[in-house]
Order: C-alpha cells, then structure tokens, then sequence
C-alpha cells in the first residue's frame, strides 16, 4: 500500500490497522487455538510511533481487556525489538549489549535484565534504515527501499566508489548517517550511473553503514565486557551487516543473537513476548479506571517511569 | 434494551448509556484527551444504572464524518468492548446525530473540516427518525450546494466558521453551537437495532467521507514535484 506512496502516509497506515486488527486477532486466535477467555492480559504498544496507528491499537486493547477483566500492558515498541532475540531457539542470557537498528533508531543499549535498559549511544540524525530508504530512493529504488538496496549491492562491488565512514573514529558510541546520504546524492548528481555503477554504489553504501555499525557495536561489548550482543529491528536483516557483526564478535570471543527472520520488522509477536515477561515479573501498571494515553515520542530511558 | 454510545468526531466528546428510552450522558469539550474520558465515563455511567458491561446488548458510535483521530478512538473503544462483549454494533453518522439535537424539521446539518472544508448533509428529522436528503459530502464552503428546502433549520459548527454559509440559505434557523452527541447516537443506535440492524465489531468502521489525504509518487510528479 505504501510504496504507492513512496514511504508511510500515517493516515493511511492507520486507516489500515483499524480495517485488519479483528480479522488479524481472530486469525491469530484460531492458529493458536485459543478462546478470548484464554487471555491473561492484553499488551499493545503504546509508543513510540504514529499516533494515529498507536491509538488503533491502545483504544481496542484497552476496552477489550475491560471486557475480560485483565489487564491491559502498554508496550515500549523498541523494548519489544530488544527481547525478540529471547524468542529464538538459543537465546541470550542477560546481561547483554543491543544494538537496535530500524527505520526510525539507532541505538547500543546495555540490557540488565528485562526492563533495565542504558542507553550507551545513539545516531544524532538520521537512523540507519532511514538512510538505508533515503539512499534507494535516490537510486530510483521502491519503498521500502532497504531490502530493493541491499539486493542490488549483492551485485556490486563495494570500494568503486569512497564513501565516509562517519564518526567511525569518534571515540564515543554515537551515530551519524545523513552525511551518507548526502555523499551519495553529490555522486548521482554529478554524473550518470549505469545499473553496474548503481550496484557499486549500494555496495559500497552498504559496507560503510555495515563497518560503522559492528565497529560501534564491538566497542560498546568490549567497553562493558559483555561477550554477548543482541541485534534487532529491521535493519538487522542485512546480511553484509550480520557478516561483519559475526567476524567480529567471532574475533572477539562473543556471539551475536539475531531474531528469528520474521521477528526482525516490527511484529506482535515481540510486543506479546514483553507483555508476557512483565506479567510474569508482576510490572503490571496501575489501572486508571481505562484511561490510556498513547507516547508517539517515548524515550527509552523513560520506561523504568511508566511502572 | 441496554446501549452504550460515544460520539467523539468533534471537540465535544461525549458517552451515553441508553436503557429501554432513558438516557445517561457524560460530555465535555475537551480536543485529545478522549482516550483520558471514554472508558472511565462508561463505567461510571454503567455503575450509575447499576449495570455491568456484561449486561450491554449492543454499541453504538459516531462513525463520521469529523476529525479522523476521535473517529478512530470512537471505533477503536467500541470495535474492543463490542468484540470481548460479543454484541453487535450501530455505526450512526455523525452528521444524522447532529441533525438529530436539532429537532423536527429538515435540516442542512454542517461541520467544519478544517483544510477550508465542511462536511455536510441534509436530513429530515421526525422523532428519533432521521431520514437522509442528501449524502454527507466534503467540501470547499464556496461550492458547497445549497439545501432544496427553504424552511429547517441550519446547524453545526460549520455554520461559525463560515458564516457566509447562512447566506445560501437565508430561510433557515441557524444553530452553530448544536453539536452531534452521543445521546443522540443512542437514540439513532436503538432505532437501528430495534429494526434488525446492526454490524459485527470487525464491520464496524469509520466513514471518512475525506478519502484524499496523500498524493502518490506518479500524481507528485505529475504536479512538478521530485520523487
Ligand atoms: N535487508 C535489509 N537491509 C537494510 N535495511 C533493511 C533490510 N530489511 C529491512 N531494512 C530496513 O529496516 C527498516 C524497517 O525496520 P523496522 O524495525 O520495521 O523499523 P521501524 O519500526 O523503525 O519502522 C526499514 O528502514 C528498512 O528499509
Ligand atoms: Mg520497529
């Protein structure tokens, strides 16, 4: 629906989620085999993210759970990114360094335990998948443009073309990708590239955000002494990026988790896997009588506050 | 019958309980923060009949047209109780609920969207009927047409933001500070349940009626504009 668009209209987006949330919940309630009266609780994500597509899913999740007489449990979307790792078959013990890398963050984080996050360093602009989207589109490529780019740099060769390496040496844990995409717009600017040179191009786009991000990443591990590294969101489907992350950490002792494939984009299943270790640790927020309120802007470092 | 209402289209939120004809209601203006009133209004009107949620046999909702983000919590709230309660759904139009707090009498009923918009239908009310003239549509005030009546009555905030809108319609009452409530959601919801109608929660939908809210590459770049 979006890539019509070119990106995410967030009233269309949220005119979609209130058209498929039953028909989804009531599929999703076959499959599993459950009845509504098998719910414990009901977690949704409460922020951040488009307000508009946030209050679908707060407004039908809080009035359900009224219904059922549970609890509802409003979900820190990037806190469900972090623990998809846990869903897997060999899951990581705490504590462990995350790095959180999707369309709208880029973030190391030291992870405790559940609900104990420390945000260790963050990208000051644009976030990787963003540049990832940015950078297709100025190749022509479709929406979303991070799979269509990292598709087309398989067939290139990285090094053609030089692109920066931003804040590689910094000496800090913080990101910066919009001088990247900058630097490959002043390329497609200045002169015309054939299909091989796009693919040169994307490869080369690809291996400076893949270097960026496994050197930051092994330098928050080794800083904390933590042999474990968790990666998630979107972005971490990058293969080149795995490639880089595995050598690593490999180098270095440790071994990184990913989410299983299908959990690495935004799912629910990862926002149910965090209502569940919440309920299971007893963080169930107050209830206010049904009143909810959406975070479309919710700091991370702000979740310890909401319980 | 034992109906829960919201309307939440405009500024004006408002949650009703309907039992057999007798009408409790919660109101206030207050833009945003309905996610803060809609739920708690319902239990306290719910305790205040001395009923539990269980004992509701259907919902109704102002499902449009007016602002998209009360449509959707409206929609949302009442898609949650009605799917866990398992009872049916009254999707009423906002329009017909406003030309309903106006009273007997055809009426032009007028919202302002905002974006120099208006929604607009006309209706004949007679009762707790109300019968639809014309389709609600979206539109710049300038070419908005005229009601074929000349006697009714005008109402709705359109009526305050473009005054010149009178004009058009110089036999009409007007009445810019009515708005759609659920109480008159209630008694629409009743009528509809009381004749058959009614929609599971998964049909229960908002009605836009404003269905243009992006450009698409191809129309951008038609107008000149960069991909
Ligand atoms: N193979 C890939 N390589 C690079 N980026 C990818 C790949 N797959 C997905 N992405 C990017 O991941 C982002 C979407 O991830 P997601 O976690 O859903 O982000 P968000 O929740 O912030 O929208 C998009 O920016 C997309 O381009
Ligand atoms: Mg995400």
């Amino acid at each position: 629906m979006h890539e019509e668009y070119g990106g995410v209209v967030p009233e269309l987006a949220s005119r979609d989620h209130i058209r498929r949330l039953i028909p989804l919940l009531e599929r999703v309630l076959v499959e599993a085999a459950c009845h509504r009266s098998d719910m414990a609780a009901i977690a949704y994500t409460s922020g951040p993210g488009l307000a508009g597509a946030l209050l679908v899913g707060a407004s039908f999740a809080e009035a359900l759970a009224q219904t059922l007489n549970i609890s509802a449990l409003p979900v820190h979307h990037l806190e469900g990114h972090l623990l998809s790792p846990l869903l897997g078959k060999s899951p990581p013990e705490f504590p462990f360094i995350a790095l959180l890398v999707s369309g709208g963050h880029t973030q190391l984080m030291r992870v405790a335990e559940v609900g104990e996050y420390e945000l260790l360093g963050e990208s000051l602009d644009d976030a990787a998948g963003e540049a990832f989207d940015k950078t297709a589109k100025l190749l022509g490529l479709g929406y979303p443009g991070g799979p269509a780019l990292a598709a087309l740099a398989m067939k290139g060769t990285a090094g053609r073309f030089k692109l920066p390496r931003p804040m590689l040496n910094s000496g800090d844990l913080a990101f910066s990708f919009s001088g990247l995409k900058t630097a490959v717009l002043t390329i497609v600017r200045s002169r015309s590239l054939d299909e091989a040179d796009k693919a040169d191009l994307a490869a080369e786009f690809q291996e400076a955000v893949a270097e960026v991000l496994a050197t930051k990443a092994i330098a928050a591990c080794r800083k904390h002494r933590l042999s474990r590294l968790v990666v998630a969101g979107g972005v971490g489907a990058n293969l080149r990026l795995r490639e880089r992350l595995d050598a690593a950490m490999a180098k270095f002792g440790g071994k990184v988790f990913y989410p299983e494939l299908e959990l690495c984009t935004d799912n629910g299943a990862m926002i149910a896997f965090c209502g569940a270790q919440r309920l299971l640790r007893g963080m169930v927020p107050e209830s206010r009588g049904g009143a909810f309120a959406v975070r479309p802007r919710w700091p991370l470092n702000e979740l310890a506050q909401a319980f | 019958m034992r109906l829960l209402a919201f309307e939440t289209a405009t500024r004006r939120l408002s949650v009703a309980l309907w039992l057999d004809g007798e009408l409790l209601q919660r109101s206030a203006d207050m833009p945003n923060s309905g996610s803060e009133v809609l739920l708690p209004w319902t239990h306290e009107l719910l305790a205040e009949a001395g009923i539990s949620l269980q004992q509701l046999d259907g919902i109704a909702f102002g499902a449009g047209p007016g602002g998209f983000t009360g449509l959707r919590l409206a929609c949302g709230v009442t898609q949650g109780l009605a799917w866990g309660l398992n009872i049916p759904v009254a999707p009423v139009s906002t329009l017909q609920a406003l030309a309903l707090a106006a009273g007997d009498g055809d009426t032009w009923a007028v919202l302002d969207a905002r974006m120099n918009e208006v929604y607009a239908a006309t209706y004949r009310v007679a009762g707790d009927g109300v019968t639809e003239l014309t389709a609600p549509v979206c539109s710049p005030p300038a070419v908005l047409p005229a009601p074929t009546f000349s006697v009714g009555t005008a109402v709705g905030d359109g009526f305050a933001a473009y005054p010149e809108l009178q004009q058009r319609a110089p036999g009409l009452t007007v009445c810019p500070d009515q708005w759609p409530t659920a109480t008159a959601v209630a008694r629409i919801g009743a009528r509809i349940f009381a004749n058959g109608g009614g929609v599971t929660a998964a049909e229960a939908q908002p009605v836009y009626v404003r269905d243009k809210v992006a450009l698409t590459t191809a129309e951008r770049l038609a107008r000149g504009g960069v991909r």
